[in-house]
């Protein structure tokens, strides 16, 4: 990447919450200082650049494009094959383009028994004659249209190749400021690579670790949390061991336990199975591992897109 | 008949668009406000563990996860038949009045407030946060990133994070605030009722003391008489946080008020095929379709909403603020939407009063911040977000495991308000097929009044809104593309 010309980045969302775009405000006045090195040529939340617009900029013309958000809805799938061939560098920034956060356990359901909930069920809706939002739709003024709702959530790099993986929920600030410097540094690492410390949350975790045996598992709410204690010392399931590290282990410091927004830890391939491995080999015997209720839940809260398991099959 | 789509391109494509329809005179037959996303959190957040929803549920939101944690454990409380302790209680309310500290800043001079700070007239590329800076002032461009970031630390302190807080559990919270921490927020916070006093003489300088501002707010596109709804403490003052729901009619009397467990009794959705987004109205008066007035349902939140649906402000400033606004805007209750950024000012003095209060009690610091709780069952939490009333209902079963989940989001209440907005406002700007120039100022700000945040359903809240308008003839020709 040349020095002399202006890098051109490019932001966008898919199925995602907002909050990744919070964790760019967040870093407040360098933003400044990222707009004096970079002009982002495309940002939905902040400027006035259409699809027919990046539709009209040559292949790779974008250097770095952040992509956050998870793959839902056929326009979702659209923009991230259009902005994969427009850009140089795709990053799947956060928790939802890199392991399906929250919204991938959407996948233990499909469209159908989501559109029942979200439309039918719901004590508060009235809907006898069960009409759902359609896709194409004729009134007596006129066609209206809305995106395909896909049965399956899709991580960003299920749907097309991706170069750089920025997780968290959302990617802690100082990561970010990090990645940007890489990027302006000409010191970005080999492609593939995830954008975060080689290490896991315990790392970065103030609390004693004693390594006990573990008899029964405990929920945060039964517990008198000491504070200082690693949590499955204290009988309580914690992400740490399985999650990569970078946001400062902030929740265990706020006395709540790692819930693995951080994604697979370093060498982890997968981030509900490691943490269930690390539960067995403590715990004294399989009953405890039964213990463990809500596995996909507790294990798979912000990966299941992502791992192994993906989704659930469904009798039809 | 002409459609026009009105089609939000940067921060609405693919999440919200507008499309209007004419008739054959050509004069506005009706607007469609589509919201063309849903990520399904009711049907997955069932077989989860209680204490996870609260956290999960921030999802919904990355601009008002607080709002989602906080509805969340008031949920997970009522369904454990656990009080929290008086001290965890103000916790909570002291992290919530951060939260609304950042998320009014942000909305009034990144999002709305430019438009009338730089002014609705002004060249769209101005009518953001620089163009606020460079009329205002560099120094206060400042002041104004540094108070947001003032409200982003007092969450993250009391919540753990900033975006997406977890402290709050079944029974209280997880911490208690360290003196050496409290001490820290209330520097901030003394800090913020200056800035909330600035940004209300910003106000008075800028807007109040203009008289075509006062005119436009006033004028009759932007006047919508529906039910408010708003949560209210026991001498019917606005609170955010606690407190029993309170609608008022068109006339300003009080419809019904309701404690959270009663809510479907109150309130029911519809839904319309032409969007993902349901339409919620009140259930005694039912389902009318897209209209205004006493014999129709639908009813508007969020700091318009509250204020009027509340007989005043609990802490000094901002209730002189209150009466102020009334009197200028000509009695109780104010329909003209456009007043919802003068409300939200008033809510921003509130929240920075209201936490100092709380921050210099002396049992802020206490470690008693947690009760333990009983048997799970069902429960419901309401809390006020930035963008109106809160709604979250929980069974779990015998295990603490979620059974059924309801969530019914705070721009979900206004999504029927603001497609009649958005009509009103064409209409007066759409006469015999010709469409001035300044359609789109005008229905941007018509909507943008709302601070509509339909990450809770989609997501349009953050940064400049830009728009297209395509003009099509019965044939489906395109006659006429305006755009910026």
């Amino acid at each position: 990447m040349g020095k002399k010309e202006k890098l051109k980045f490019a932001f966008y969302w898919a199925a995602s919450c907002g909050g990744c775009e919070i964790a760019v405000l967040d870093v407040n006045e360098k933003i400044l200082d990222i707009v004096a090195r970079a002009d982002i040529v495309f940002w939905p939340v902040a400027m006035d650049i259409k699809y027919k617009d990046v539709e009209a900029f040559p292949d790779k013309y974008i250097d770095v494009c952040f992509f956050n958000g998870a793959i839902r809805t056929e326009e979702q799938e659209y923009m991230a094959k259009l902005l994969r061939k427009k850009s140089k560098v795709l990053v799947a920034f956060g928790s939802c383009a890199c392991d399906g956060c929250v919204v991938g356990l959407a996948n233990l359901w499909n469209k159908e028994t989501i559109f029942e909930r979200a439309y039918s069920e719901t004590p508060s809706t009235e809907n006898p004659n069960f009409v759902t939002p359609k896709t194409f739709l004729k009134i007596k003024e006129g066609d209206l249209e809305l995106p395909e709702f896909y049965d399956t959530v899709k991580t960003l790099a299920q749907t097309v190749d991706v170069d750089y993986f920025l997780s968290g929920c959302p990617p802690p600030v100082p990561l970010i400021i990090q990645a940007v410097e890489a990027i302006f540094n000409n010191k970005l690492p080999p492609k593939g690579s995830v954008l975060m410390p080689k290490k896991s949350v315990c790392d970065e975790c103030p609390r004693e670790k004693k390594d006990k045996h573990l008899s029964e598992i405990k929920r945060i709410y039964e517990i008198e949390d000491d504070g200082k204690t690693c949590f499955w010392d204290q009988g309580v399931v914690c992400m740490g061991p399985a999650t990569r590290a970078g946001c400062g282990a902030q929740c265990p410091k706020i006395n709540m336990p790692c819930t693995g927004c951080g994604g697979p830890g370093p060498r982890v391939k997968d981030q509900g199975a490691a943490a269930v491995s690390a539960l067995a080999s403590i715990a004294t015997g399989p009953e405890v591992v039964n213990q463990a209720v809500d596995p996909i839940g507790t294990f798979y809260k912000y990966s299941l897109a992502h791992s192994i398991l993906r989704r659930k099959v469904m009798k039809k | 008949m002409k459609e026009i789509v009105i089609d939000p391109i940067t921060r609405l494509e693919g999440h919200g668009k507008i499309t209007i329809f004419l008739n054959d005179q050509g004069n506005v037959e009706n607007a469609y406000l589509q919201v063309p996303e849903l990520r399904g959190f009711e049907r997955f957040c069932e077989g989860r563990r209680a204490e996870d929803l609260p956290i999960i549920t921030t999802r919904i939101c990355g601009v008002c996860p607080v709002a989602h944690h906080m509805a969340g454990a008031k949920a997970v409380d009522a369904a454990f038949n656990v009080e929290p302790t008086e001290t965890a209680k103000k916790l909570r309310e002291l992290e919530y009045c951060g939260y609304f500290i950042y998320d009014h800043i942000l909305h009034f001079y990144f999002l709305g407030g430019p438009d009338f700070v730089v002014g609705p007239d002004a060249s769209p590329a101005k009518r953001n946060i620089l163009g606020v800076i460079e009329k205002a002032g560099l120094e206060i461009g400042k002041e104004v990133i540094k108070h947001r970031a003032y409200g982003q630390r007092i969450t993250e302190i009391i919540g753990g994070k900033a975006t997406h807080p977890v402290s709050a559990l079944p029974g209280g919270m997880a911490k208690a605030l360290s003196e050496e921490d409290r001490q820290e927020i209330e520097k901030m916070v003394r800090s913020c009722v200056e800035f909330a006093k600035f940004s209300l003489k910003l106000f008075d300088d800028i807007v109040l003391r203009n008289v075509d501002y006062v005119k436009l707010i006033k004028s009759e596109p932007y006047a919508l008489k529906t039910y408010y709804m708003g949560t209210v403490d026991k001498n019917n003052k606005v609170n955010f946080y606690d407190g029993d729901v309170r609608v008022v009619d068109q006339e300003n009397n009080e419809f019904v008020k309701f404690v959270p467990s009663e809510y479907l009794d109150i309130i029911e959705e519809h839904v319309e095929p032409w969007t993902y987004v349901k339409l919620p109205y009140l259930k005694k008066v039912g389902w009318k379709g897209l209209m205004a007035g006493p014999d129709s349902g639908i009813y508007r939140v969020g700091p318009l909403g509250r204020l009027n649906a509340a007989e005043g402000m609990a802490t000094p400033i901002a209730q002189k603020e209150y009466e102020r606004m009334y009197k200028t805007l000509g009695g109780k209750p104010v329909h003209a939407t456009l007043a919802f950024h003068w409300a939200r000012l008033i809510e921003l003095m509130y929240a920075a009063e209201r936490a100092l209060e709380l921050v210099s009690d002396k049992e802020i610091t206490n470690k008693d911040i947690r009760n333990k709780p009983g048997k799970p069952g069902e429960g419901v939490g309401i809390v006020e977000a930035a963008r109106g009333t809160l709604i979250h209902h929980y069974q779990l079963d015998e295990k603490a495991l979620a059974k059924k989940v309801n969530l019914v989001v705070a721009t979900t209440h206004n999504a029927p308000g603001i497609c009649m907005s958005i009509k009103n406002a064409a209409k007066g700007l759409i006469r015999n097929g010709k469409v001035s120039d300044g359609l789109l100022n005008m229905v941007e700000m018509a909507f943008r009044a709302y601070d509509p945040c339909f990450a809770c359903a989609t997501h349009f809240a953050i940064g400049q809104m830009s728009l297209e308008v395509k003009i099509y003839d019965n044939e489906k020709r395109l006659l006429k593309t305006i755009r910026r």
